[in-house]
């Protein structure tokens, strides 16, 4: 199976056919065949993993190298579990096409990187198309819309499998039309289509800068394969010049396509696609690209930024900003998906700082773990709507659903633990995990940024939950829980948020997932670090308090009469709640302490800043670029381009007019002109050889 | 003999195959016009086997006839079909594939 990469875009690309022209006729409108396709690229992810594993655990007993954990000041973490960092990644290819000496090879590529995102891609998926069957049922472009995510699951997995850096581009663009064709399935209102336009637009602004990266590694290194393009970055005789500037385009890329400060703004607004689109798109695995591709050309990145060796870099410090400014957004939301799409911000925003900071394998963890939590969390604000508050996401008209959706809340209550990084749950591994890797290089201010964004989510994801779940329901519908289809994706995602961090759990010497991931062929020597008890526990406890904190001041403002009538039940019903429940009294941390030192005067100077002078620029530029392609249009377009086309096919016409009386019909004419030409063609023959 | 004589005697039937291609009317005769001309090319062939000295001219000139025949059968039936739709074997009357 590892051979047999290829596969991955394909089937489901054949899918998105086979959906497109005979969904409709289908018994159950195309639906199954996405399913069909979507969960045989699960089990082939799962077939490869195993292959994978498999190799690199023989590979590792063949040759006790020991994982390069050289860096600076740097000691390897559990000896036992490391080993074997000499297996080969698989690499396949035909070339496309060859212009002089440059060949571009189409191919595909298999290594612990690649494995670990076809396992997130495809499970996520798989959950998020069996969710959509019951979420938009009646939707009245069902079959077009089963169709476009069999569109994204093909483009994802050929972005991941991709040998090459313009073959990764391919993908990249794909997922983002099947990102704009979702955000806008209900493009009836206008709001949606701008906001697809909008997610397009911000993104295609960043993917200026990932294809000027991509021409500038190209003429480094002389091809587009990521190996070859890797192996020149980490040469000696390699041109740090050049790839800083490589790095710098390259980064743009990344923050359009994974949301980091400034070119953020699309993902809130890309939150009024349907909700598993969110989730499955705007969560786990399209935004996370931006990431991949960090992950995937690393060595450019840690040469160009010199990564390890400076103590800040833009990448390290992009991530830090985007932690805090999504972090800070998150408070003033109603809207629960807004709240959740600020998060995943601030989140990718510490996969991209733990790049930064050299923290290789952490950053992909956390995506893994980020991924399923996430996904969790969109797919049970979409259960709430679904079945709660009538397609409504306001959090101000939820409420006291604890009781009446248990499987939501419960899943809801697990992947927002793992989200704040509370001991076991994913979350904390991941995020304790880039930490330490921070705290143990020179970057100790982006571990202080962490610790201040881990304190931040854990209050806006108390908010967050108080809100939606507790207190006394605010709408005006009958809450139940949602149906099976619904309800099971939530409770896998809400294992695997539980589970998922064990993979790596150094202070119980586990460090599978990164002994797994990390053969992939060229990489720089990575900063492997010791579990470090003190930074866990602060994290940890500081997370504590801000949820307690959180909980305490929520209470509070509820019974100064914030939201009328919900003072009376929670009293009565809360009243004699054990110490958990209690925290509720430390409620309004934000809106009161927070609120008057930091949340409201800097997020809404941040909110502010967001809507007035970043969309300001980019809707300046946006203006810019209308008035040039009116120009081009007018003038361009009209006149000239369309003035040759009308003249040449003016001329053409009369040509073709002329031409006709010549086609008599008559067969004998016919014969006359063919001997005469056969004379004329013989005497010229005669003239050129004879005479 | 020279192979002048042959020569001479293939371009004349291959003139008189031409001009009755180009000048009659009758749709028979046009096809007989053309055999004629397949057979000044026979002619030819055979003429320049014996002269060399080179049996593949005749091997040629046998597949010739084998194909003219082969084409008299399909002509005649176009012939036939064009009879049939427009009462007359003219070819003058045949003008329907103009542009």
């Amino acid at each position: 199976m590892l051979d047999s990469a290829w596969l991955f875009p394909v089937i489901p690309a054949v899918s998105f056919l086979v959906i497109l022209f005979f969904g409709k006729k289908l018994p159950f409108k195309g639906a199954e065949v996405g399913i069909a396709s979507v969960g045989a690229m699960f089990l082939l992810a799962c077939v490869v993993a195993a292959q994978w594993i498999d190799k690199v655990e023989s590979a590792g007993h063949g040759s006790e190298k020991g994982l390069a954990a050289l860096g600076h000041s740097v000691v390897a973490a559990a000896e036992g579990a490391k080993g074997g960092g000499e297996v080969e990644p698989i690499v396949h290819g035909f070339t496309w096409w060859q212009n002089g000496a440059a060949k571009f090879v189409v191919g595909t590529r298999v290594d612990g990187l690649v494995v670990m995102m076809l396992l997130v891609v495809t499970t996520i998926s798989l959950l998020v198309h069996i969710y959509s069957t019951a979420y938009m049922h009646d939707d009245r472009r069902y079959t077009y819309y089963y169709a476009a995510l069999s569109l994204f699951t093909a483009s994802m997995l050929l972005l991941v499998v991709s040998a090459n850096l313009l073959q990764l581009l391919v993908g990249w663009e794909l997922v983002g039309l099947c990102s704009f064709m979702l955000i806008g399935h209900w493009w009836e209102e206008k709001e949606n289509s701008n906001a697809a336009l909008k997610a397009f637009l911000t993104t295609r602004t960043g993917d200026v800068g990932l294809m000027i990266g991509i021409i500038v590694c190209f003429f480094a290194a002389n091809s587009f394969d990521i190996a070859k393009v890797n192996a020149y970055a980490l040469s000696p005789g390699a041109d740090h010049g050049l790839l800083l500037v490589a790095a710098v385009a390259l980064m743009f890329g990344i923050m359009g396509k994974s949301g980091q400060f400034f070119l953020h703004t699309w993902l809130p607004d890309a939150m009024a696609g349907p909700t598993p689109v969110s989730a499955l798109i705007h969560a786990a695995t399209m935004v996370v690209a931006g990431v991949y591709l960090g992950a995937r050309v690393y060595p450019v990145f840690f040469n160009g930024f010199s990564i390890g060796t400076s103590t800040f870099n833009m990448m390290a410090i992009v991530g830090a900003v985007t932690i805090l400014i999504g972090a800070a957004l998150a408070f003033v939301q109603h809207d629960i998906k807004k709240v959740l799409a600020y998060s995943t911000i601030s989140q990718l925003g510490y996969m991209v700082m733990a790049l930064g900071v050299g923290a290789w394998s952490a950053a992909l963890f956390h995506l893994f773990t980020h991924a399923f939590f996430k996904a969790c969390l969109f797919l049970g604000a979409g259960s709430i709507s679904h079945s709660a508050t009538h397609h409504s996401f306001d959090m101000r008209e939820m409420g006291g659903l604890r009781k009446k959706m248990p499987v939501t809340f419960w899943t809801f209550m697990i992947a927002t633990l793992a989200l704040a990084g509370i001991f076991p749950f994913a979350g904390f591994w991941s995020k304790d995990e880039i930490l330490a890797t921070a705290g143990q290089g020179r970057y100790d201010v982006f571990v202080v940024v962490g610790l201040v964004g881990a304190v931040m989510t854990a209050a806006y994801m108390t908010r967050c939950v108080y809100l939606t779940f507790f207190g006394k329901y605010r709408g005006h519908h009958h809450p139940h829980e949602s149906s099976p289809a619904i309800t099971v994706p939530l409770v896998v995602l809400a294992v695997l948020s539980l589970l998922a961090g064990l993979l790596q759990a150094a202070p119980i010497n586990v460090t599978k997932f990164e002994h797994w991931l990390e053969p992939v062929g060229g990489l720089p020597e990575l900063v492997h670090p010791k579990f470090d008890y003190a930074l866990a526990t602060i994290s940890v406890a500081l997370a504590s308090l801000a949820v307690g904190a959180a909980f305490f001041f929520l209470f509070k403002r509820e019974e100064s009469g914030a939201f009328k009538g919900l003072t009376q039940r929670s009293k009565v019903a809360h009243a004699g709640y054990t110490f958990l429940e209690k925290k509720y009294y430390l409620d309004d941390l934000y809106e009161g302490v927070i609120v008057a030192g930091i949340k409201g005067p800097i997020a809404r100077a941040s909110y502010w800043m967001n809507q007035n002078v970043i969309d300001g620029v980019v809707n300046a530029v946006g203006r810019g670029t209308t008035r040039a392609g009116r120009f081009t249009y007018g003038v361009l377009d009209q006149e000239l381009v369309d003035g040759a086309v009308n003249d040449l096919g003016r001329e053409t016409g009369s040509a073709g007019g002329g031409m006709t009386k010549l086609q008599s019909g008559q067969l004998q004419r016919y014969a006359l002109l063919l001997l005469a030409s056969v004379g004329l063609i013989g005497l010229a023959v005669y003239l050129v050889n004879v005479v | 003999m020279p192979i002048n004589y042959f020569l001479i005697l293939s371009a004349f039937l291959f003139c008189t195959g031409a001009y009755g291609v180009m000048a009659r009317r009758n749709s028979v005769l046009v096809l007989m016009s053309i055999e004629l001309m397949l057979n000044a090319v026979n002619l030819n062939l055979v003429a320049f086997s014996t002269h060399l000295e080179n049996v593949s001219g005749q091997v040629f000139a046998l597949f010739v006839i084998t194909i003219a025949a082969a084409e008299v059968g399909i002509g005649l039936a176009i012939v036939l079909l064009i009879y049939r739709n427009l009462r007359s074997p003219d070819l003058d009357q045949v003008e329907q594939l103009k542009g």
